[in-house]
């Protein structure tokens, strides 16, 4: 100790060091700001010809009219959600159906099954999958799956209809769930499935019974995030549902119970609530024009909707995080 | 014909604390376990190198050496574990109840049920105690009383009197040597014949491993424990036989574990014990 005669090199740094540590941590900072205004812009945007629109078109009979057309030629407009709702919600329950089940077992394929050949090869395609722009999944939906769909199963299907465009954003979302799902179940710790094996578990008993248990919160997360981008979903529908607020009817059971004939919603183009954005924004609409708030209002509601959808997943992941 | 009858009665258990501190020092005159000329390799490298070992019933039987000679490799051959690392090929025979557990018409899974194994790391699974042990029954398809085996199996693992009113908690929430009881209970639940335990307290503190050494030389009762240590005081105080492996996956001395550590054979392995090498 005591024959150590240097004392070890503690100086400050020079000044031109600290300068170049204090610009990077500025210019990085400057980059968090500008998404955080960015963000902060579009929500005030949102919110305030949201609240135009609103003072025009009364909160009730935005949400519980069901007759949709903002620019009719003879006049009398009309702004009721429901039609849209109904359309968004047949894309995105029909999308599920498709992309959480598929994504799941390509998820637990490629975590737990898949040699490590198969999974390089499977991956990257599932990447690309992912990488398609969504116009042109819009336009197979269009061109294969309706034809293919109108020459076996349901001949008197219309050639813009809900369903090719529903299973065409479940096939755009199934990457989506398998990837991040796939990420979580590989997380599970090899330990957990020694334990198992060592009892004597097969490969599907230690897949389903330990794997995709710890690791349900990340599957629920992805579950809940191709929702919401089968909510937002907006190309393959212009191209393959077609664009027309239809409002599917109304029957009643013996009971008296209202519902609806998810063929007839199926079956026949319909509307979304990003479509009618689309419209609107295609159109040659001016600001103050409440068409052109309107759009504004669509988009809030589907703001909050898949905000909700964020905490969710969020809580979702909090409440079953396994600590492993 | 009974093993019990053929063991020493207990007073002759309290001497000689040193070694061999149990009342099965006579070698058991079964086989629970053999090895014939067992070669095991990853890829090119040789990890096991043509051993043969008997193993007895119902006794505590201790594999030691340095770091990398086999040992854990070894223990994986018995259940076929190492079937699922796709670079490793074995060789030989593992023979266990006379059948060799590597022949076409074995089932590893069904091999496995047979032959428990509780791990280094403490790991039950992220649900609840009563589930972790439960769990081995319910994919064997158990149709006794299920919570009834769980009770017995931790009681089994002297853990009983700890969790029991906490049966419904995560058995995350235990403690690492409880934990590992847990995964012991878990293990001997389905009530197999043989334990496999590759370094099970070499994680713990040294109050919660004395527990579990205990505890093994109760298990020893009803298995034939199989038991990794790189403690030689552990490996003396339980085990009845004890083999040294040595480098390269050599089986080098396998005798009573009061031979072993009093009057070894080889001079490597008196080397090894006394901590000259390895
Ligand atoms: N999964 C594996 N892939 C390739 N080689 C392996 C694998 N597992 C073990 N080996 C090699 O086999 C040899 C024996 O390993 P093993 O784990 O059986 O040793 P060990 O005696 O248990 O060591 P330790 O006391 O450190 O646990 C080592 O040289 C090791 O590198
Ligand atoms: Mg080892």
């Amino acid at each position: 100790m005591t024959d150590s005669t240097e004392s070890p090199d503690l100086q400050r740094r020079s000044g031109l060091t600290r300068l170049k540590e204090g610009t990077y941590g500025g210019f990085f900072a400057a980059c968090a700001v500008i998404t955080l205004l960015t963000t902060v812009a579009i929500i005030a945007t949102l919110l305030s010809d949201a609240l135009m629109f609103f003072a025009e078109v009364p909160i009730r009979e935005f949400l519980f009219s069901t007759s949709w057309s903002p620019n009719p030629r003879g006049g009398g407009q009309s702004f009721g959600i429901v039609a849209l709702v109904i359309g968004t919600l047949t894309v995105t329950i029909t999308a599920a159906f498709v992309a959480l089940p598929v994504g799941t077992l390509t998820a637990i394929y490629l975590s737990e099954y898949a040699t490590s050949s198969a999974r390089s090869i499977l991956k990257p395609l599932l990447e690309i999958l992912a990488g398609i722009p969504t116009v042109v999944y819009g336009y197979f939906a269009l061109v294969y799956i309706t034809p293919a769909l109108k020459a076996t199963l349901f001949p008197e299907m219309s050639t813009f209809n809900a369903l090719s465009a529903s299973l065409m954003v479940g096939i755009m979302t199934i990457p989506m769930v398998s990837s991040i799902s796939e990420d979580a179940m590989s997380a599970v710790p090899d330990d957990l499935r020694q334990a198992g094996y060592g009892l004597g578990a097969t490969k599907f008993e230690v897949s389903t019974g330990i794997v995709v248990p710890a690791s349900i919160s990340g599957i629920a997360s992805s579950y809940i995030l191709a929702v919401s981008r089968a909510i937002g979903e907006t190309m393959i529908v212009v191209v393959a549902m077609g664009a027309q607020a239809r409002m599917p009817a109304v029957r009643e059971t013996l009971l008296g119970i209202p519902y609806i004939n998810p063929t007839d919603v199926l079956l026949d183009s319909g509307m979304t609530i990003t479509v009618a954005m689309v419209q609107i924004a295609g159109g040659d609409l001016t600001g103050g024009t409440i068409p052109y708030d309107a759009m504004f209002a669509l988009g809030l509601t589907l703001f909050v909707v898949t905000l909700v959808m964020n905490v969710l997943s969020d809580l979702i992941a909090e409440r079953y995080r396994e600590e492993y | 014909m009974s093993n019990t009858e053929t063991k020493p009665s207990d007073s002759l258990i309290t001497t000689d604390v040193e070694t061999g501190s149990n009342d099965r020092t006579a070698p058991s005159d079964r086989t629970a376990v053999a090895a014939r000329d067992l070669n095991v390799f990853y890829g090119d490298e040789q990890a096991i190198d043509d051993v043969s070992m008997e193993i007895p019933e119902k006794r505590v039987t201790a594999l030691i050496g340095p770091s990398g000679c086999g040992k854990s490799t070894f223990l994986r051959c018995i259940n076929r574990m190492n079937d699922m690392i796709e670079v490793c090929r074995v060789e030989g025979d593992i023979e266990f109840g006379g059948k060799n557990v590597y022949d076409d018409d074995v089932d590893p899974v069904a091999l496995r049920r047979k032959i428990g194994m509780v791990f280094q790391k403490p790991n039950p699974f992220p649900k609840s105690i009563r589930d972790n042990v439960a769990y081995g029954l319910k994919i064997q398809g158990f149709d006794g009383d299920v919570d009834e085996r769980v009770e017995e199996s931790l009681k089994g693992a002297a853990l009983w009197d700890e969790v029991k009113d906490q049966l419904g908690s995560s058995g995350l929430d235990l403690s690492g040597g409880q934990q590992q009881r847990l995964c012991i209970a878990r293990a001997i639940a389905p009530d197999p014949e043989v334990i496999l335990m590759d370094e099970p307290t070499s994680a713990l503190d040294p109050v919660a491993a004395s527990k579990i050494e205990d505890l093994i030389d109760d298990l020893a009762e009803e298995y034939t424990v199989i038991i990794v240590t790189h403690n030689m005081q552990q490996a003396a105080r339980i085990s009845d036989r004890t083999a040294v492996f040595l480098t390269g996956g050599r089986l080098v001395e396998y005798d009573d574990t009061t031979k072993i550590f009093e009057d070894p054979e080889e001079q490597r392995v008196e080397d090894y014990i006394t901590g000259k090498f390895g």
